[in-house]
């Protein structure tokens, strides 16, 4: 018999006489908390992040502020010019890794836990190019923004890869005080426009 | 690394050890308060905590009870996303799958996700033998590695390590395997977090395979969840061709919405967050973008054993997120190294006998090693009733014993006990035998109770069993019957004879 076969064997023979139905309740959701857009940005912050607000018109200038005249890379897909950056057409991890910083969207943002997903569409790129580098500027539209989890969830499609981004990389191995910046971007710089 | 938890000995004697460790013990003490005031300020921010766990534990208890459908779904859903499927009965299955794999992309190094399943199954030694390097790249798990130690909590396996002894193991230990730490490192968390960065970086940009498990498995999707602080799960998850997880059966969940409360009860659980600074979610291949060849290995190692047993089934709800760990005052004081097993505290005194059975002395000695004061119960996200199980998992380990050739002392003393009380004239002479033994125990027995009662401290022969982990309060000289039977039910005299 092969493994597969064992296995799902040994599983249904656990569960004779089991009932498979049970009860699951609905997960409970968060009560209103008002300015989303407000609640995000601070949650955000809380993680150690950087947030920057901005208008449309004032998007470029406030992407540029945040490189600081850094090496930079970008998504093909990225609906705005950053000057002198490197568009990524499958850069290798080695070449990402002398680069200092990305410039990306976003898919949605979390106002309560001050998340940002990413689905990885071409205004967001390959996953390694918002990794490797060691500052992420991610671009938020304020209209991103949900309320909670299950609404994220509900926005998202499994099918794509996703990345939940909430501060920059932390650790808290060390005697369980978290500390910032390990392997992923050690500085993330949140745009929000709108 | 040649650290191994095969040989411990049993919880009462490594306690022992343990607790005469003054370092270990304020390591711990000081690693638990933290992060319980964390988690306990994070969850009472969510208003319907309660309900919450609610949704959580009916999310694993459903997927568990129809689990071989879910099973099936999952592996029909990965393979349409691009993955491959392999089913592993057993340790040994898997590692064997794992080397497999990667001896056929001809490298001698895989860089790995913090995993407790391939913890559990023992994949860096398997691999070894294999002559494949396995390298760890969760900031505790290298601090473990390099320090040729062996884990003690779920979610942190350095908690019994402080800042000053990680720089010690960094100084002495990074530069044979890798790049060397850099001179001149303090013992400041930051600069510590900064040398494990350099130093696993080369091995990141050059890792060709790359070995994970998963927190959640979502059957309809066929999507893989990792949950990480880091960024080196990414790391491993994106930068190699070749992705191999490890994961255990009961991490599936049915659908996609599924999700939604493990997500948000998680976090707040283990680290004590709003949420982790990382999850990274895949389905099979995304063509351009991360590893194009992407393997998962459905492991059972036991699994199955635990889903038979109608009480320690809840067990397999776990999410692995330590609170229970972190709550637990017997953890607290022992640390994690007592219990024998990569899985310490509450969950693996309940989980290793019911992964592994109990004819073992050491997993026999883990359902004992509770005051069932239930606070992991309170804690647990997905409501694993840890002490009823530890309860039924006593009986277990009673229940292996009862054709023993040789009684143990509490057979005996429970097969007199009911000898005793089932005769009123038996229970009188055994009262009375009682109250002489209490007269000895008080001229002889050096504690007394809180409330002034004589007790023994440590008895020799038979009692020792009995005496070696607790006190001993002599019986009262006087049983009630007999005091009934003298004062006429205490109309004539109250006093003791």
């Amino acid at each position: 018999m092969s493994a597969r076969d064992d296995i799902l064997r040994r599983v249904r023979e656990a569960l004779d006489g089991v009932s498979p139905a049970v009860e699951v309740p609905p997960a409970p959701r968060a009560p209103d908390r008002g300015d989303l857009v407000a609640l995000f940005v601070e949650r955000v912050e809380d993680y150690r992040a950087v947030v920057t607000r901005c208008t449309a018109a004032g998007l470029g200038g406030a992407v540029a502020d945040a490189l600081d005249g850094r090496s930079s890379v970008v998504p093909p897909g990225l609906d705005l010019e950053v000057v002198g950056s490197l568009v990524d057409d499958g850069l290798t991890a080695v070449e990402l890794d002398a680069i200092d910083a990305v410039v990306t969207r976003a898919a949605v943002g979390i106002a309560e836990t001050g998340t940002i997903v990413m689905d990885h569409q071409p205004d967001q790129g390959r996953r390694a190019i918002s990794l490797v580098p060691d500052l992420h500027v991610c671009i938020v539209d304020a209209v991103q923004v949900v309320a909670d989890v299950p609404d994220a969830i509900a926005l998202l499609d499994p099918a794509r890869p996703l990345t939940w981004i909430s501060g920059p990389s932390a650790t808290s191995d060390i005697e369980l005080d978290r500390v910032e910046g390990v392997h992923g971007p050690r500085t993330l710089h949140v745009v929000l426009v709108g | 690394m040649s650290a191994t938890f095969v040989g411990m000995p049993a919880f009462p004697t490594a306690a022992r050890a343990a607790l005469g460790d003054t370092q270990l013990r304020r390591n711990m003490a000081h690693a638990t308060h933290t992060i319980r005031e964390k988690r306990a300020a994070v969850v009472a921010e969510v208003e319907d905590w309660e309900d919450l766990r609610l949704a959580g534990a009916g999310v694993k208890e459903a997927a568990l009870r129809d689990l071989a459908t879910h099973l099936e779904t999952l592996e029909a859903s990965l393979t349409r996303a691009g993955a491959t499927v392999h089913w592993a009965r057993d340790a040994e299955e898997a590692c064997a799958i794992v080397a497999r794999i990667t001896h056929a992309h001809g490298v001698d190094e895989v860089v790995k996700v913090k995993s407790m399943a391939t913890a559990e199954i023992g994949l860096n030694e398997a691999l070894e033998a294999e002559g494949i390097a396995a390298w760890e790249t969760d900031l505790a798990e290298l601090i473990v590695q390099l320090g040729d130690d062996l884990p003690s909590h779920i979610l942190v396996p350095a908690i019994h390590r402080n800042r000053a002894e990680i720089r010690e193991i960094f100084r002495r230990r990074m530069g044979d395997v890798g790049r060397a730490a850099p001179g001149g490192l303090t013992d400041d968390p930051t600069a510590l977090a900064g040398a494990a960065r350099e130093h696993l970086r080369e091995k990141f940009l050059g890792a060709k395979v790359a070995v994970s498990g998963a927190n959640f498995a979502v059957a309809d999707s066929g999507t893989l969840v990792v949950v990480e602080s880091e960024g080196n799960g990414r790391m491993c998850l994106t930068l190699p061709e070749v992705l191999i997880s490890v994961v255990g059966i009961e991490k599936v969940v049915a659908t996609w919405s599924d999700l939604d409360p493990m997500l948000r009860l998680l976090p707040r659980s283990s680290t004590g967050e709003r949420m982790n600074p990382y999850t990274s979610t895949w389905s099979g291949v995304t063509p351009g973008d991360g590893p194009q060849e992407v393997h998962v290995v459905l492991l059972d190692n036991g699994r199955t054993r635990a889903l038979a047993d109608d009480v320690g089934r809840q067990a397999l709800r776990c999410i692995r997120c330590s609170a229970c760990l972190n709550v637990c005052p017997v953890y607290e004081r022992t640390g994690g190294h007592a219990y024998g097993s990569v899985y310490p505290g509450p969950i693996g005194a309940i989980l290793n006998p019911l992964l592994r059975g109990v004819e073992d002395e050491q997993t026999a000695s883990l359902p004992y090693a509770s005051s069932l004061c239930g606070a992991c119960f309170e804690v647990c996200p997905v409501r694993i009733d840890i002490p009823s199980v530890l309860v039924d998992q006593r009986a277990a380990v009673v229940d292996s014993h009862r054709d023993d050739r040789v009684p143990k002392a509490e057979a005996v003393a429970m097969k007199a006990a009911a000898w005793a009380f089932s005769d009123s004239r038996r229970l009188a002479w055994a009262e009375k035998a009682s109250g002489l033994g209490g007269r000895v125990l008080r001229r002889f027995g050096r504690t007394t109770l809180p409330g002034g009662r004589a007790a023994a401290g440590r008895l020799p022969g038979p009692g020792a069993g009995w005496t070696g982990a607790r006190d001993l309060p002599a019986p009262p000289e006087e049983s009630f019957r007999a005091w009934w039977d003298r004062t006429g039910g205490g109309q004539s005299e109250g006093g003791h004879s």
